[in-house]
């Protein structure tokens, strides 16, 4: 994500990586291994959406769709398919995929709410389909009967019953997810979606085509909404339709809103937020919704560009 | 079968009038701040509990005057010292705000008036059906209606005729100028907010009548009125109205012929609307 | 915890060094929880992942109550194997089953419960029996209807309180067949409950001579009855069947009330829950229902005691079967450790099979019974009618007509479709 940035402007991303990796050996301290597994897969999660929300400026509500899609996916393959993990994700993922790449050319020319809503209209009629067609999906009831599987890599087996190993099987996920991520926008094609963002009419003018850049960032940014959805369902065994609802879409907006949308990091910071305090609180206060609240508020009164927004620098220019 | 539509298309508009009460308030302020406003099924839930509180003082009709205006109060109250920061701001931290909002407001409501729904009583005079064939026209129903009709036409007459009103059309328009002309534009949005609210406490009076009164009442309630918006296009309040009745129909008449798609059916709707129309149907081009 | 994947190596420095580059950026936080393990060594744990928030808030706060009675009855008798028993409680939510998994998680493998108990939502139960039975903890669930929890789902170590939905329907269709007709209409909220409440209602029906007019489904969540109601009263049968629950009920049965539906037709239903009537105007609290447990039965033992403590720890309110399944579960955990002298889960798990609740627990005229082979609670159903207010106490809203024995309606067990493993 740096190219030749001296030692301040790598030191956080350092740290940063230095405390997802290590996460196992500290967490038993304050937590337990799969909460870390959660705040990396919806960090993931937050910052596809971020792809287009902050890299681009184009505000989706219906990124659980393709969440819950990949999700389904990774689920299906498992109950219905074959029993191997590796393959759960990639179909999981490819499903999400097409069906954005799909929907993208109907809906790349709405902008703003009319955008958000539109994708929450996409969104909630996958909702209503995984929620009718119970044969395949179990409907309401979720979909059950199926596990993660171990991973035969040829030369050595991983066994992914273990939190620590899946864990990391989640970190390896993401930090390929997110150095693709990366790589993309400091392409010329991620500085056209800044562009796009800054001054969608100075794009236009300057040749840049921009409904065609809007569908290619949507289809990403749904693609990898895709593989954490299909990381989320090998993390809990189990899908429901609510992993497509547009609630699971505000939760995204929320985490990428509350870490700083327009910086790089910033949706796995409000992922890390908004997980670990729901999680803290609601084992020690039945009304911690009280108190998620009253941090919503307090940073949108003393933090207006996110979290990591206020911290100083963009790691993205 | 020809009787079951017709039926069913007067209840799409009864039940579309209801949609659109919650939905104008929505709307005004949206179109006037840029505010996404997430706790507004939250001050719904406001609007019926306090009418439940009021209901053994006043009686059913002295809280249906009193608890939309206390739940308006609390909203001047809101405004003044939350959602006024963030204007300015890119929407999406209005949102963050509303959503925290939303969920100090459902966690407080459990707080005060538990988490078991309470029985709500409406006038038994208003609950009789009025006659045996149309006995879907009950007298809370019509009621209904014509609350949400007069509370619609004195809102467009507020809005055309009265100062405040004219200069919430013209703050829509373009805020700044209005501004600049000597209007405190602090107040104006301050009561325009108050407005929005007072339409969701008394959404949320009416709506007590009909729905089990528990902290997540308005929950349910918040996605139709947000299709609402966007089916008559944003920035039109006329729009708003005719959307609102446009979902109460269409998922009236989906009750007969796939009763477990009456919910999805907006959804299609609001989807083919904006493929058609990128704006709305009346939202007009270059706005929003 | 086994460890069996390596650091991965795309950070090529080794993960000691790492941590102490961690340990002095001061990531490593102490905090409460050395507390907690540090209590662990010596208590038995119960941990309760149930819904304290959302919907499903005022049905999960009872069977809290019920559990934490439970609790201290229990400690007061000397514990489990001589242990105190401590209740860890979780909020679930009311719809999210990443957050019942997480907390499943969160109890299992680091509060290392000795018993899982929950959920109401029968999704959440479903994806906490995933995680149960992997991790071979005895699990618990109170409130949980859908069928296939003890049926083709059904797991060696999960026990289910409430009732089938098959029960509840063949509990109530001869009553109502016998009292008010044979033609139902049914309105049946569109989920895997309702589904099956409706499918073995029809089948009820059917062997006694009842015919279906109509049935509708409803959107879980509908806020607007009347366009499924009009079609009702356009097929004029003799009952209208409500299968709605929660707070979907309260909805259905306000608007039909309204309507004036009450005075033309019988309204009914399977399953009715003490928290819907109490929160429905009196002139709502109509139709013929079946109660999973009641607070007012006079005569059988225990049963006035049970609602006195109940009520001293709720503020004067009444236990409801919520309550009651609170209760029923968190004994069920001590009975099973009790009886298997041990918390080796297989052996807790053995013992419960045909296990009977003691009648001090069972608080029912013929007790209750895990049915072997299924893991499925047998109890008594409560069948009866509404009714507008209280005579003696405002909460007294039903008037038991007939206590139907579980047995006679719980079928067989190969027509349950459970076909239970055991770990070798």
């Amino acid at each position: 994500m740096l190219n030749n940035g001296s030692l301040t402007r790598y030191a956080p991303s350092v740290i940063g990586w230095i405390v997802l990796v290590s996460l196992p050996e500290w967490i038993n301290v304050v937590a337990y291994t799969d909460l870390g597994s959660r705040v990396v897969i919806l960090g993931l999660a937050a910052m596809a959406l971020n792809f287009l929300l902050g890299h681009t400026g184009v505000l989706s509500f219906g990124h659980a769709a393709y969440f819950g899609l990949g999700a389904y996916g990774a689920g299906l393959t498992l109950r219905y398919l074959a029993p191997s993990t590796g393959l759960a994700i990639l179909v999981g993922t490819g499903v999400g995929m097409m069906a954005a790449m799909l929907i993208g050319p109907l809906i790349i020319r709405l902008r703003g709410v009319y955008f958000a809503m539109v994708t929450i209209a996409f969104g909630q009629i996958f909702y209503f389909i995984a929620f009718r067609w119970s044969t395949l999906t179990g409907g309401d009831d979720g979909l059950t009967n199926w596990s993660r599987q171990p991973i035969n890599l040829g030369f050595a087996t991983i066994d992914l019953k273990s939190p620590v190993a899946f864990y990391y099987l989640v970190l390896f996920v993401f930090a390929v997810a997110t150095a693709i991520m990366a790589k993309l926008l400091n392409s010329p094609f991620g500085r056209s979606l800044l562009a796009i963002r800054e001054n969608e009419r100075r794009a236009l003018f300057l040749g840049i085509p921009v409904n065609l850049r809007i569908w290619l960032s949507w289809t990403v940014s749904c693609g990898f909404a895709s593989v954490a959805g299909a990381m989320y369902a090998l993390l809990n065994n189990f899908v429901d339709p609510r992993t497509l609802h547009w609630s699971q879409s505000g939760a995204f907006v929320i985490m990428a809103v509350l870490g700083g949308m327009r910086s790089f990091w910033g949706p796995l910071i409000g992922a890390a937020i908004y997980v670990v305090l729901q999680d803290y609180l609601s084992s020690r206060t039945s009304n911690w919704m009280s108190l998620v609240g009253l941090v919503f508020v307090l940073v949108v009164l003393f933090f207006p560009r996110g979290v990591l927004g206020m911290l100083g620098r963009r790691t993205q220019a | 079968m020809t009787q079951l539509i017709l039926f069913n298309l007067f209840n799409g508009l009864i039940v579309g009038a209801f949609y659109a009460l919650m939905a104008l308030g929505l709307s005004l302020i949206m179109n006037l701040t840029g505010v996404i406003n997430f706790a507004h099924g939250g001050f719904l839930a406001i609007g019926g509990y306090l009418a439940y509180t009021l209901i053994p003082y006043l009686g059913f009709w002295g809280a249906l005057a009193v608890a939309p205006v206390m739940t308006a109060f609390l909203g001047l109250v809101v405004e003044r010292f939350l959602i006024r920061r963030v204007y300015g701001h890119d929407p999406l931290y209005s949102l963050l705000l509303t959503f925290g909002l939303a969920f100090i407001i459902e966690d407080g409501t459990r707080y005060i008036w538990g988490a078991q729904a309470v029985p709500y009583e409406v006038p038994s005079s208003l609950t009789t059906p009025l006659s045996s064939e149309y006995f879907f026209l009950t007298g809370y129903r019509l009621f209904m209606v014509a609350l949400a009709a007069i509370s619609v036409s004195g809102l467009f007459a507020l809005l055309k005729w009265t100062r405040l009103g004219m200069r919430i059309r013209a703050g829509t328009l373009d805020l700044e100028t209005v501004s600049v002309l000597g209007v405190n534009t602090a107040i104006l949005r301050n009561l325009n907010f108050g407005l929005g609210i007072y339409l969701a406490g008394l959404a949320g009076v009416l709506a007590a009548g009909q729905l089990g009164v528990e902290p997540t009442i308005g929950s349910s309630l918040i996605m139709p009125s947000f299709v609402s918006i966007i089916v008559g296009g944003l920035g039109s309040l006329p729009g708003t109205l005719f959307g609102g009745l446009l979902i109460g129909v269409a998922s009236a008449l989906t009750s007969v012929f796939y009763p477990s798609a009456t919910e999805a059916v907006m959804y299609v709707i609001m989807a083919a609307v904006l493929l058609v129309r990128p704006r709305g149907l009346f939202g007009q081009e270059g706005r929003f | 915890m086994t460890r069996n994947a390596k650091t991965p190596g795309f950070v090529g420095i080794d993960r000691r060094s790492l941590l102490k580059v961690a340990a002095a950026a001061g990531v490593v936080q102490v905090a409460s929880p050395f507390v907690r393990t540090a209590r662990a060594a010596d208590t038995v744990k119960i941990g309760l992942d149930n819904p304290l928030t959302g919907t499903y808030a005022a049905l999960g706060k009872n069977e809290l109550i019920g559990a934490q009675l439970a609790v201290e009855e229990i400690n007061a008798k000397g514990g489990i194997l001589g242990r105190q028993v401590e209740l860890l409680v979780e909020d679930s939510t009311s719809g999210d089953a990443g957050a019942a998994v997480q907390k499943a998680t969160k109890l299992i493998e680091r509060d290392q419960v000795n018993f899982l108990v929950g959920n109401i939502n029968s999704a959440l139960a479903q994806a906490m029996a995933q995680v149960a039975a992997q991790h071979g903890v005895l699990h618990v669930i109170p409130g949980g209807h859908t069928d296939a929890i003890t049926g083709e789902n059904c797991h060696w170590n999960v026990f289910r309180v409430c009732n089938t939905t098959a029960m509840e329907t063949s509990a109530v269709a001869g009553s109502l067949i016998k009292a008010y007709g044979k033609k139902f209409y049914y309105l049946t909220p569109d989920y895997a409950f309702g589904h099956t409440l409706q499918s073995t209602m029809e089948k009820s029906a059917a062997a006694l001579g009842g015919s279906k007019l109509g049935a509708d489904l409803t959107p879980l969540g509908t806020t607007d009855y009347s366009g499924y109601l009009i079609k009702a009263q356009a097929a004029n049968p003799d009952v209208i069947i409500f299968f709605q629950a929660g707070n979907d009920a309260v909805n259905a049965l306000k608007q039909a009330v309204q309507f004036g539906l009450h005075k033309k037709f019988h309204l009914a239903g399977a399953q009715q829950e003490l928290e819907v009537l109490l929160g429905l105007p009196p002139e709502a609290r109509v139709g013929t229902w079946v109660f999973e447990w009641y607070w007012n039965q006079p005569g059988v033992a225990g049963v006035a005691e049970f609602v006195d403590k109940i009520r001293r720890k709720s503020g004067g309110h009444v236990p409801t079967a919520r309550t009651w399944f609170g209760y029923a579960s968190a004994w069920t955990c001590a009975l099973a450790a009790e009886g298997a002298k041990s918390l080796d889960p297989v052996k807790m798990a053995k013992v419960l099979q045909g296990f009977a609740l003691p009648p001090e627990i069972a608080l029912m005229p013929n007790g209750a019974a895990f049915r072997a082979g299924q893991n499925q609670l047998i109890p008594d159903l409560f069948v009866g009618n509404a009714a507008e207010k209280g005579e003696k106490d405002p909460e007294d809203l039903f008037r038991v007509t007939e206590v139907v024995k579980g047995a006679n309606v719980a079928g067989t067990l190969e027509e349950t479709g459970c076909k239970m493993t055991w770990p070798t």
